[in-house]
């Protein structure tokens, strides 16, 4: 069988979640066992069952911060996915020192060809900002203040901006990070639930394998503070139950016994998949090595993968051909980086997979667990998710956990930020739907 | 180790012209269009008001083993379902299934389902403060959970017409949706191909499922102006390459094929419809609302594939003939597309270009947008399999800047072995497919 001949490593990384843009911020919250759970501070929440959401709010991030001048006009048609994952486009270019088109270089001289940049990035069901779209509505009312389709149709549809549908295409997080650092290579968006930024991390590096670019910006997106997707989280059985008097430090529990769902989350990020041979041409730095990937299906016994059965054997599926692909056996890695949502079917189903490629290694074997800050931030998951491998390896430090117990008989149990000997890590994320992604990380000398 | 070939067993569609193989090539073969007024909503007074519509007639219960488990399948999943349960079944493989599902995998371009409209808007002018300029949160939440079903939400994420698929099929292997607007099926089949060649599946179910058929979907692209507004007879209306060409017409359906390894379908004693040679993709990296003027990126998309198939786009084969011999166009129809994809071929294939048939289905069955890729790249099949390719409807005006043979109005009897399928995204992302008649 035709395996990788070329290496592959993550030369930047450009993470974004509650804590703010950029793995400082998300690895010192990580590492205090800070939560990243609150009130949400653009709309009232509390009408949903669950009224906290863990929110990259405003105040922590502006788009137009990060990107040129000469393309700050065109963020008036980014919904807030997009800003994003264009955000953390900028944080992973500037950590892996690339210079592209968007730095205006004087000379004209960017790093990589543009025709050997690709760019792959997970993406999710984009909601049409409320107060914009309602706003236009309004206009189409009939004399009893009902909508009236036909003055819609003749009139009132013309009170939305012409670029309108434009905000919430989902390809449109890769067309605006592909625009602004002009990557003219191969180029995808994938829409997997909270499997689509590992399926786009592990698609970049075939792509690179494969030589049909040196380096992609890749990850993936998503915003769920919003009301339409909050909605869906609470119909898909993801929210916790609560109320604004519980504390919502405490609400996102990974693999506990008393684990009671999530939040909406807003997160994502892009890095930078680079081969080895382009890192070592231009004298860039490898921070991770991509050794290998895996993806699978699962059964999903109400078939639309609200729920999971309990075997996780999809789950465990992903991440053996993810071992396989980067020739590792079980027994060499060091810590695992599960979705570990706290919603207890995937919470079992993870651990099922867990166990079954573990074995007798689950009970110690280290767990990371991330969504007490990211919350539920469906294609972005995969992406904080894998930055986080990468700065763990880089610093030989496993982060602190919270809120979780042994229970499911895997290692979740609270802990504070401790000194590891780590070489290999397996990050993994089941999703809504049934679709499964793993991809293995490896310490660069 | 050489990579293995990767060959065509099964296709099947769901489109404004049916929903079996022959009887839709059929009526694509002469010229007939599957546009009317638009019944999926009242678009009486939208700027466009006609469109090509699945016809009443189709029901995905007639196709699938167990319809209750399919029950909450929105329109997406439906046209999906149709589609790849005829493939699977002309591949053989609903008779004798794979031996391991987690060697069967799936990548689809299956766009984002159809919002309940009628109840969201409502919602929305319920928890609407004039004064505020705002949606009020909390009275939102409250008259949603009263008004929208649980499953027909979750229905609308991208991924459940694979979920579908996946359980209809048993595959267990690599399983993805991309989104790529008008190149996701393209896009889809030709990573499906890779993971194959890769090793990483024996077969993979290809193709889109997409309907943008709803008020806010005829919105959006009336808003942008992409959209024919042409008035009178619907049929008329889509008009690729004619210097009257205003736009494109919205289709709906379903393309979905089946694609293997050529071990594993000799293996098992399956007939190959065609090979698989190559695929390219690209990004234009230009500009959200338009396409590189010089069709950069349809270019690279399109000599990337040539490459791989080890064509070469600018010599005529050992006999004589063009080294492509239909391309199935991306050809929507609007002013900018035809005459930039015109353009970008005349730059792939030089002086040769002219020679070449091309023409595009969309102005029969219209756009179906994420899955237009899957239904012309069975086409260019059939083509193969038949040595006819489908005519451009509604083309009599000739625009004279556009000087390519885009086959007009009449289907034409011509040997073809190696096609090449084009798509490009809104925003940019490219795709093109060249698949060859299969010599064992």
């Amino acid at each position: 069988m035709a395996r990788s001949s070329r290496r592959v490593v993550i030369s930047g990384i450009g993470p974004i979640a509650s804590p703010g843009l950029g793995i400082d911020a998300m690895w010192t919250a990580l590492c205090e066992g800070r939560s990243g759970v609150g009130l949400c501070s653009t709309f009232d929440a509390s009408g949903f069952e669950c009224p906290f959401v863990s929110q990259v709010a405003p105040d922590r991030f502006d788009v137009k911060s990060v990107v040129p001048k000469s393309y700050r006009k065109a963020t008036k048609v980014m919904a807030r996915d997009i800003e994003l994952a264009v955000g953390g486009a900028f944080e992973a270019v500037r950590t892996a020192e690339l210079v592209t088109k968007a730095h205006e270089p004087a000379n004209g001289k960017v790093t990589i060809a543009a025709d050997r940049m690709g760019c792959q990035i997970g993406a999710g069901l984009i909601a049409a900002e409320e107060n914009e779209l309602t706003a236009a509505l309004v206009t189409s009312r009939n004399a009893s203040g009902a909508f009236d389709i036909t003055a819609w149709g003749s009139i009132g549809m013309q009170n939305l901006t012409p670029l309108w549908m434009l905000k919430y295409l989902p390809n449109m997080l890769a067309c605006h990070v592909t625009i602004c650092h002009d990557c003219q290579g191969p180029s995808n968006t994938i829409t997997c639930g909270e499997a689509s930024a590992l399926l786009s991390i592990g698609e970049s590096m075939r792509v690179i394998v494969r030589g049909h670019a040196d380096a992609c910006l890749s990850g993936g997106a998503e915003s769920k503070v919003n009301l339409m997707a909050i909605l869906r989280q609470q119909y898909a059985g993801r929210l916790a139950k609560a109320t604004l008097q519980d504390d919502p430090a405490t609400l996102v529990r990974p693999f506990a016994k008393n684990a009671i769902g999530c939040v909406a989350g807003d997160g994502g990020g892009i890095l930078v998949v680079e081969a080895a041979d382009s890192v070592a041409a231009r004298g860039g730095k490898a921070l991770a090595e991509l050794a290998g990937f895996g993806a699978s299906q699962s059964f999903c016994p109400d078939t639309v993968g609200a729920e999971m059965a309990p075997e996780g054997d999809g789950i465990s599926d992903a991440m053996q051909a993810a071992l396989d692909d980067a020739g590792v056996k079980a027994e060499s890695v060091d810590a695992v980086i599960p979705f570990g949502c706290g919603v207890p079917s995937f919470d079992h189903a993870e651990a099922s997979g867990i166990r079954r490629v573990f074995g007798n290694r689950a009970a110690t074997l280290p767990l990371v667990t991330i969504s007490t800050i990211t919350g539920s931030c469906g294609a972005g998951f995969g992406a904080v998710a894998a930055a986080v491998g990468v700065q763990c390896l880089r610093t030989g430090m496993l982060p602190a956990r919270v809120n979780g117990d042994a229970s499911l008989g895997i290692d979740a149990a609270p802990i504070a930020a401790r000194k590891a000997d780590l070489k290999t890590i397996l990050v993994c994320t089941p999703s809504l739907g049934g679709q499964n992604a793993a991809i293995v990380l490896r310490r660069v000398a | 180790m050489s990579e293995p070939r990767i060959v065509v067993t099964g296709m099947g569609w769901v489109t404004s012209l049916g929903h079996s193989l022959d009887s839709v090539w059929k009526r694509l073969l002469n010229g007939e269009s599957g546009m009317a007024a638009t019944t999926r909503f009242n678009a009486s007074t939208f700027p466009t008001s006609f469109a090509a519509e699945v016809k009443k007639d189709y029901d995905y219960r007639s196709f699938v083993k167990d319809p209750a488990v399919h029950s909450t399948a929105g329109l997406n999943s439906q046209f999906a379902l149709g589609a790849a349960s005829q493939a699977w079944k002309q591949s053989g493989l609903a008779a004798a299934p794979p031996k391991d599902p987690r060697r069967v995998g799936l990548y689809l371009g299956a766009g984002e389902g159809v919002l309940d409209f009628d109840h969201y808007v409502a919602i929305m002018l319920h928890a609407w403060n004039a004064e505020t300029g705002k949606v009020d949160g909390v009275k939102w939440a409250a008259e949603a959970m009263k008004r929208l079903g649980r499953l027909r939400e979750i229905e609308q994420e991208p991924n459940m017409p694979l979920a579908h698929l996946a359980r209809e099929l048993n595959a267990r292997g690599p399983a993805y949706n991309c989104l790529t607007a008008c190149a996701a099926s393209t896009q889809a089949i030709g990573e499906a191909f890779s993971i194959l060649r890769r090793g990483d599946a024996d077969v993979m179910i290809g193709g889109g499922t997409h309907t943008m058929i709803h008020p806010l979907g005829v919105t959006g692209f009336n808003r942008l102006t992409a959209l024919s507004e042409r008035k009178g007879d619907p049929t008329e209306a889509s008009r690729p390459f004619s210097q009257d060409r205003g736009g494109f017409v919205m289709g709906e359906g379903s393309g979905m094929v089946i694609l293997e390894t050529l071990d594993h379908a000799t293996a098992r004693g399956a007939t190959p419809l065609a090979e698989v040679k190559g695929y390219g993709s690209s990004c234009d990296a230009y500009r959200i609302t338009d396409i590189q003027p010089e069709g950069r990126g349809a270019a690279v998309a399109m000599e990337a594939a040539l490459q791989q198939a080890g064509i070469n786009p600018l010599a005529r084969d050992a006999a004589g003939r063009p080294p492509i011999h239909y391309i199935s166009a991306h050809g929507t129809g609007t002013k900018e597309n035809d005459s930039i994809e015109t353009k970008a071929v005349k730059r792939v294939f030089g002086d040769l270009a002219g020679s070449i048939p091309m023409s595009s289905i969309k102005s029969m069955m219209g756009h179906l947008i994420a899955a237009a890729g899957a239904v012309e790249f069975i086409t260019c099949v059939l083509a193969i399999r038949d040595g006819v390719v489908p005519p451009t409807r509604n083309l009599r005006t000739p625009d004279p800047e556009l000087d390519l043979d885009y086959v007009p109005n009449q289907a034409r009897k011509v040997a073809v072995d190696v096609c090449l399928s084009n798509n490009f995204g809104f925003g940019g992302q490219n795709d093109a497919l060249v698949v060859t008649r299969f010599t064992p």
